[in-house]
């Protein structure tokens, strides 16, 4: 290569490269217009009779209405619960489990429908849900149904005892594989439960309702209500209830954590994250940026544990950005249920408003702004892909959770300082670490405040992991052995 | 203050009365505000005056908690359980200082003996899990793919306490063993009519090689401190063995402010507060993902 045209050459992403549109068919797909809420094994009409739509974020239309749940839904589905608790806990613990096998096999058999309707009501893309919203979702089922007959093996010598009555609020940022994770420890550990999908992506899990009710689950086991927040309030606030498992946002997590004071009620809180994702200099680049977009552009970075934080070590920044750069250019934003869609839709106007927000905050305070060239639908909500440099510690866009498709980039000089900026947060969900050195990651991995590291890799989850998070980013763990523990009690 | 009633020549002896300060940051200090609390015992006569712990003061101790942190949480599990076993060695050797104290302050001679014995017993109990409870609470999980995944347990960081009114020296001792054992930085108040027998336990921190502000002994009074103590933003976690079902609502929310971990400990888990559960509600769960080839 001539030395004059180094630096002048630019990779052309934009001539020729055009996929040809590859969309997952809906046609298959059964969805009612509209749907009650799931109490004691059945759809029943709302107490207060109201209903609201639930959008196609790609589109802004309408997909379905669901029942707006008020106190009075929320007290009948708590004391369906507790009706059904005694049967359900007496049942032979192995049979409990097999009812959960069964769940995610029925899971297993439906997942194309189930992962279209997830892409359909949610934005993301249709490769994400099929590859691993909805696979996922029923592994955590068949993981957690073999250890209904075993929990004692899971905590020798403690006697393990279920609960009772378990009230679950979950996100809109993966609606079933959330409620997979809460609904499949919680009966594997012998509590029923009433669960509360989140306002704008309710569908998979009336969906899965429906697979409950296909599997035989006795009636009550689960109930599942859907509705805003102040469902959500009425849920946590119900006598009848014995434990609370939130995922959602800090905010939101303290407002439960105060309201529970003194009330005796089991809780946890999968809370808000800003992740640091570190690329030391020793890293196999090409992989680290592979990581850097997943962490941050996954499900279009609605994601509590997203590598929303770049820090480079400065030798390798200046190759870090462009090749992240030039992979950013290749990133196909646009119709989530188009086979080749990398970023999908954002899940809602408000979360929309809120990025644009943020953006328009880190301007403000000096950061420079990179979005590749790419066109962006009309109809519905799309945010580009979106880097920040020139930022500092404290930059509110590198302190405050944005949860959108949005990076900041930092540089450090030394292992301390990288462990520094990542720890200097109030949040501490997760990581993520690049070194070709196992020494190095071994350090910085024990040195980092948070539940979850990833060293080079980045979002991976299975049911067997445990997560959760330090800090603000809430308390107690989800999946794996560790997760069993909070839907239990102990004799000793 | 009480004189010496023994006969003959010790009559003009005068008994050498301590001054009790606060223990923060490795050092023995008075209490910035300058204020105090008079000790009375159960007879009604004055037996000291200790500090009153300001605002202030305490947060000179989660600083120094916050401080000593790296340190104590850095040295190996066998040091730690060395440290604690030391404390108990050291204890052990003041049996006549602290079952005199507890006789002063109501005990009778059995119950003082059973109280410091149990003390002692308790430091040993927990010198023990430092380093076993890793081992026994940590996991290899088996995800599905190349990848080597586990999980093990990990210090929450600066915890508060406050002790119970009752159980002047196992309510204290057994708040900070479980928490030191899982290396965590302590910084406690100590039940307000036991002021004297939580700085009496300083002079056994003083000596066994705890770093510097890794624990640190507040005296002065609950309804001062204890909410303080809940809404701080830099305690990662607050355990509580004193106040009543209202008090503990109010820190209950008081402590949501940074997402902190609340425990209550009853008068059962002071007596019989022998279970790896108190090492483990002070740790948090940490998970590694590792590629391991394909």
């Amino acid at each position: 290569m001539p030395v004059k045209a180094k630096g002048k050459r630019k990779l052309d992403f934009r001539s020729g490269w055009d996929y040809a549109p590859a969309p997952e068919s809906a046609d298959h797909v059964t969805l009612q217009g509209r749907y009650g809420h799931f109490i004691s094994g059945r759809f029943t009409e709302p107490a207060g009779g109201r209903y609201f739509r639930t959008l196609n974020p790609s589109s802004g239309k309408p997909i379905a209405s669901v029942a707006q749940a008020t106190s009075r839904d929320i007290d009948r589905a708590v004391r369906a619960a507790r009706r059904a608790a005694p049967g359900w806990t007496s049942l032979p613990a192995r049979e409990r489990g097999k009812y959960l096998f069964r769940i995610a096999r029925l899971m297993q058999e439906q997942s194309r429908e189930l992962a279209v309707i997830e892409s359909m009501d949610g934005g993301k893309p249709i490769r994400e849900s099929r590859d691993l919203d909805i696979p996922l979702a029923a592994a955590h089922f068949f993981y957690h149904a073999g250890w209904a007959d075993k929990l004692p093996w899971a905590f020798p010598g403690r006697k393990p005892q279920p609960l009772g009555v378990a009230g679950q609020i979950i996100p809109w940022n993966f609606p079933l594989l959330m409620a997979a994770w809460k609904l499949a420890p919680a009966l594997a550990c012998g509590n029923t439960v009433v669960l509360k999908p989140a306002e704008t992506t309710p569908l998979t899990a009336l969906k899965l309702a429906e697979i409950i009710s296909d599997a035989g689950l006795p009636p009550g086991v689960v109930n599942i209500v859907t509705g805003g927040g102040a469902a959500g309030a009425a849920l946590v606030n119900h006598p009848g209830i014995h434990k609370v498992a939130f995922t959602g946002s800090t905010e939101v997590g303290k407002k439960i954590q105060r309201a529970l004071a003194g009330t005796g009620k089991r809780y946890t809180l999968e809370l808000g994250g800003k992740a640091a994702n570190i690329i030391f200099a020793d890293a196999a680049i090409d992989q680290a940026v592979e990581g850097i977009v997943n962490g941050i552009f996954f499900n279009q970075g609605h994601v509590c544990c997203a590598g929303s934080r770049l820090l480079v070590q400065e030798p390798v920044a200046a190759a870090v950005i462009r090749k992240l750069k030039d992979r950013m250019e290749t990133l196909v934003v646009g119709d989530p249920l188009d086979k080749n869609t990398d970023i999908g839709a954002i899940n809602s106007r408000a979360q929309l408003e809120k990025i644009r927000r943020y953006v328009t905050i880190g301007k403000k305070e000096g950061g420079t702004c990179y979005q590749p060239a790419c066109k962006l639908p009309s109809k519905g909500y799309w945010f580009a892909p979106t880097l920040f440099s020139n930022v500092s510690q404290s930059s509110r866009i590198v302190n405050e959770e944005i949860f959108g498709p949005v990076l900041t980039i930092q540089t450090f000089r030394t292992v301390d300082e990288a462990i520094a900026m990542a720890n200097n947060t109030p949040y501490g969900l997760s990581a993520g670490v690049w070194t070709d050195k196992g020494a190095r990651h071994f350090k910085v991995s024990s040195a980092l405040r948070s539940g979850v590291v990833w060293v080079n890799t980045y979002n991976k989850f299975d049911p067997a992991s445990p997560f959760g998070g330090y800090k603000e980013s809430g308390m107690g763990r989800e999946g794996g052995l560790h997760g069993l523990e909070p839907y239990l009690d102990f004799e000793n | 203050m009480r004189e010496s009633k023994t006969k003959g020549k010790n009559d003009l002896r005068v008994r050498v009365a301590k001054t009790y300060k606060l223990l923060i940051g490795g050092a023995l200090v008075r209490s910035e505000s300058g204020r105090y609390l008079r000790l009375i015992d159960p007879r009604g006569r004055h037996a000291g005056n200790i500090c009153r712990a300001s605002r202030k003061d305490l947060r000179n101790a989660v600083q120094a908690a916050r401080k000593a942190w790296p340190a104590w949480q850095g040295l190996t599990s066998y040091n730690r359980a060395q440290i604690l076993y030391r404390m108990a060695e050291n204890l052990e050797s003041r049996g006549e200082l602290f079952t005199g104290l507890l006789r002063q302050y109501g005990h009778s001679s059995a119950t003082a003996k059973t109280e410091f014995t149990k003390a002692v017993d308790r430091l040993v109990y927990f010198a023990g899990w430092c380093d076993k409870y890793i081992q026994v609470f940590s996991s290899v999980n088996p995800v599905s793919g190349n990848y080597f995944n586990f999980s093990y347990p990990e210090p929450t960081g600066v915890v508060a306490m406050t002790a119970p009114s009752t159980h002047g020296l196992l309510g204290p001792v057994s708040m900070l063993a479980p928490a030191l054992a899982g290396g965590n930085c302590c910084v406690l108040l100590a039940g307000e009519s036991w002021g004297a027998l939580a700085i009496e336990l300083a002079d056994v921190v003083l000596t066994s090689d705890v770093p510097s502000g890794a624990i640190n002994l507040l005296t002065g009074n609950y309804d001062e401190l204890a909410s303080y103590m809940a809404s701080h933003m830099d305690i990662n976690a607050m355990v509580t063995a004193s106040g009543g079902m209202k008090e503990w609502q109010a820190l209950g929310r008081a402590s949501a402010g940074n997402v902190k971990r609340l425990h209550r400990l009853g008068e059962d888990d002071i007596i019989h507060g022998e279970h790896p559960r108190l090492v483990m509600q002070l740790q948090e769960i940490k998970t590694i993902w590792h590629p391991a080839g394909s």
